[in-house]
């Protein structure tokens, strides 16, 4: 797909999106007018933000259609095949690690996730992967667990046990 | 005098001096990773300032600011990736600087002109913040409102970016602003999919995190292509000093570029990058050797780097004295001091006088500790900077990650993030601004709670913004801004067409 497609794409994605928004607050019986005795209704402001948003997707496919602007006119790839697979890679690489943290938690996955992105992705020595692999999760324990008393996901019961014993053994340090 | 000699022994306590070292030392590696910035800074670690008083937080917070602004030049400089977009300026003549082997001659110029474009600024914001918190006095809704639709209209008119599309970002900022339930009614609106997870509204850390984290990171990747290559520098502690002596090359420019960016860090939305970018026109248009700029000229260097951090100050008076944020850096700040309780604005001045002065008074020692590190950790900035972005990378992945939910405790809001991260990514491959967004959502609420009050009083006549003199000169202002790229386009127009004739 060309940035030019791309480009039309995200217009009419963009109109569609603005479009339903309108529809929504209408179909949620949202007030858009004035209220007697009570002034402008809760769908006022959504409303006519979303006819905005409308009015600005519509220029934007009218330029597009001028050729106006630069990504009109360029008709290379949007993503090209070393970006699919640097960013996708990443993205669903973040995407796994979010999957993962309801099950196994999230110190578990961002393990998982670094061994991943360090040895895959960057093609890093092993020693410098299982240093950072470690020191990651490690600093945002003490951090967020340790410091500001912010529990993380631990997932199901079994993963959550183990992060219970490094709990216990935290608070027989202090 | 009393009130900022105050505010100054207030800044020296032990806990506030730690925060201000703590601040600049993150900000200056916060800015000096490609990909990262002040905006990205502030936004990951203001979760992590819950646990220190306001007026501490706040501090470290704008500390992190000033580090993270003179931190940008380091990246500029040495591998010709700008830090943050405020540092974009500094890549045209501090990258030929750094290839000429001149780095350190750079680095040193971009870390004494933030010297004093800080120094500046925060003189100018002493002297003028108190003036204007007491003209702001006079500002009802109606005012308010005027004044929300400058911000906007700065990023129309200013921006330099396709202007449907900054539309269309400010408008779906507002309108992610407007989730959850209303603020006069109480009603619950733009609930999708029915799910309940949106009734708590969308928060503006999530978009931010998710936005600047991921979707930056994802642009960054694809750029650098995960790889990160430094220009060989040599930049020896005596050799930093030696550069002291050329100082007077680039001390006017840097004077005038300080005065200019605080006046544009001062407008609502304009923010660091414009007023860098605004005083390196200038330097090069009033320079004797205005040739030999992007080219490797040492004025180049210091003029957008004194006006970022000038503008950085500059951008902090509105949002302490009016409530609104002059860059995407202060939206988040502010958005901060309201989760902290305080109401920026008018009254602050009067009812947290404390936290007010500390903040200003931090602003000079922060100004001073942050040249004194960054000079000192130049050579450090170098190795770390080498370091590949494949372990940059997930590292702050997982901050983000971690940062979202440490701060909403849900993982719906991590989703979100993730989400809006990837859409945000795929919409500035196509040239879809994604600051005004973030503006947006942080200003929406304000916006439209002070539209609806002017409605409300005025029985809904539209007339109540025109009549009050100090609302009608803010849509007067707002209108020329919008009108503005307008024209000049058409005169661009009108002159191509007369040169093809």
């Amino acid at each position: 797909m060309s940035v030019r497609t791309a480009e039309l794409l995200m217009g009419l994605l963009t109109l569609l999106a603005s479009l339903g928004l309108m529809y929504k607050i209408f179909n949620d019986g949202l007030a858009i007018g004035w209220i007697p005795d009570r002034g402008p209704g809760s769908g006022m402001w959504p409303f006519w933000l979303s006819l905005g948003m409308a009015l600005a997707s519509i220029w934007t496919l009218l330029r597009w259609k001028q050729g106006v602007t630069p990504e009109s006119r360029n008709k290379a790839p949007y993503i090209d095949p070393d970006t699919i697979f640097l960013v996708g890679v990443t993205a669903g690489s973040i995407l796994a690690l979010l999957v993962m943290t309801s099950i196994i938690g999230l110190y578990f996955s961002m393990m998982l996730f670094l061994i991943l992105y360090l040895k895959v992705i960057g093609r890093h020595k092993w020693p410098l992967t299982i240093i950072v692999t470690i020191a990651v999760p490690v600093a945002i324990y003490v951090l967020f667990e340790v410091a500001l008393a912010k529990y993380l996901p631990r997932g199901l019961p079994f993963f959550e046990n183990i992060m219970m014993i490094v709990d216990d053994f935290r608070y027989s340090l202090m | 005098m009393t009130s900022l000699a105050g505010g100054l022994l207030q800044s020296f306590e032990p806990l506030n001096l730690a925060m201000i070292f703590i601040g600049c030392l993150a900000g200056l590696f916060i800015g000096a990773m490609p990909g990262l910035g002040s905006v990205n800074g502030v936004a990951i670690l203001l979760p992590v300032t819950f646990l220190v008083p306001p007026t501490a937080a706040i501090i470290f917070l704008a500390a992190l600011y000033y580090g993270a602004m003179y931190g940008g030049a380091v990246s500029s400089i040495t591998l010709g990736i700008p830090g943050s977009s405020t540092a974009v300026a500094t890549v045209f003549d501090g990258r030929p600087m750094a290839q000429q082997g001149k780095a350190d001659q750079a680095l040193m110029a971009a870390a004494i002109a933030s010297f004093i474009g800080g120094t500046i600024s925060v003189i100018l914001f002493t002297g003028f913040a108190p003036p204007l918190a007491a003209f702001a006095l006079k500002f009802g809704p109606q005012e308010e409102f005027a004044l929300m639709v400058v911000a906007f209209a700065t990023f129309i008119g200013l921006g330099g970016d396709d202007i449907p599309k900054t539309i269309f970002s400010i408008l779906v900022g507002l309108v992610l602003a407007a989730v959850g339930f209303d603020i006069i009614s109480g009603n619950p609106r733009l609930i999708f999919f029915d799910m309940v997870e949106f009734q708590r509204g969308i928060e503006f850390l999530v978009l931010a995190i998710g936005i600047y984290g991921i979707g930056e990171m994802l642009w960054t990747l694809e750029h650098t292509k995960g790889a990160v290559q430094i220009h060989k520098v040599n930049a020896g502690f005596r050799k930093l000093i030696g550069n002291l002596s050329q100082i007077k090359k680039y001390l006017p420019t840097s004077a005038v570029s300080s005065v200019l960016g605080f006046f544009v860090g001062t407008l609502p939305a304009a923010g660091a990058t414009p007023a860098s970018l605004m005083s390196y026109g200038m330097a090069k248009t009033f320079s004797k050797d205005g040739d030999t700029f992007g080219k490797g000229n040492v004025a180049g260097v210091a003029a957008p780097e004194a006006a970022n951090n000038a503008a950085s100050t500059g951008s902090m008076l509105p949002m302490i004295t009016l409530g609104i944020p002059g860059s995407p850096t202060t939206a988040i700040l502010l958005g901060g001091m309201i989760i902290w309780g305080l109401r920026p604005g008018p009254l602050l001045f009067t009812e947290s006088p404390d936290f007010v002065w500390g903040l200003i008074g931090s602003m000079y020692v922060a100004n001073f500790m942050t040249v004194v590190l960054n000079i000192a950790l130049i050579p450090v900035f170098i190795r770390v900077l080498a370091m590949p972005f494949t372990i940059l990378a997930p590292i702050i992945f997982i901050l983000c990650v971690v940062g979202v939910f440490a701060t909403t405790d849900r993982m719906f809001d991590v989703w979100l993030m993730f989400m809006l991260g990837c859409g945000g990514y795929l919409m500035r491959k196509l040239n879809y601004p994604v600051a005004p967004a973030v503006l947006a959502i942080v200003l929406g609420p304000l916006a439209e709670r002070s539209l609806r009050q002017s409605l409300i009083s005025s029985q809904g006549d539209p007339m109540t913004f025109v009549e009050r003199p100090i609302s009608a000169t803010c849509l007067l202002i707002a209108l020329g801004l919008i009108l503005y790229p307008v024209i000049s386009n058409m005169r661009k127009k009108r002159k191509r067409e007369a040169i093809l004739e």
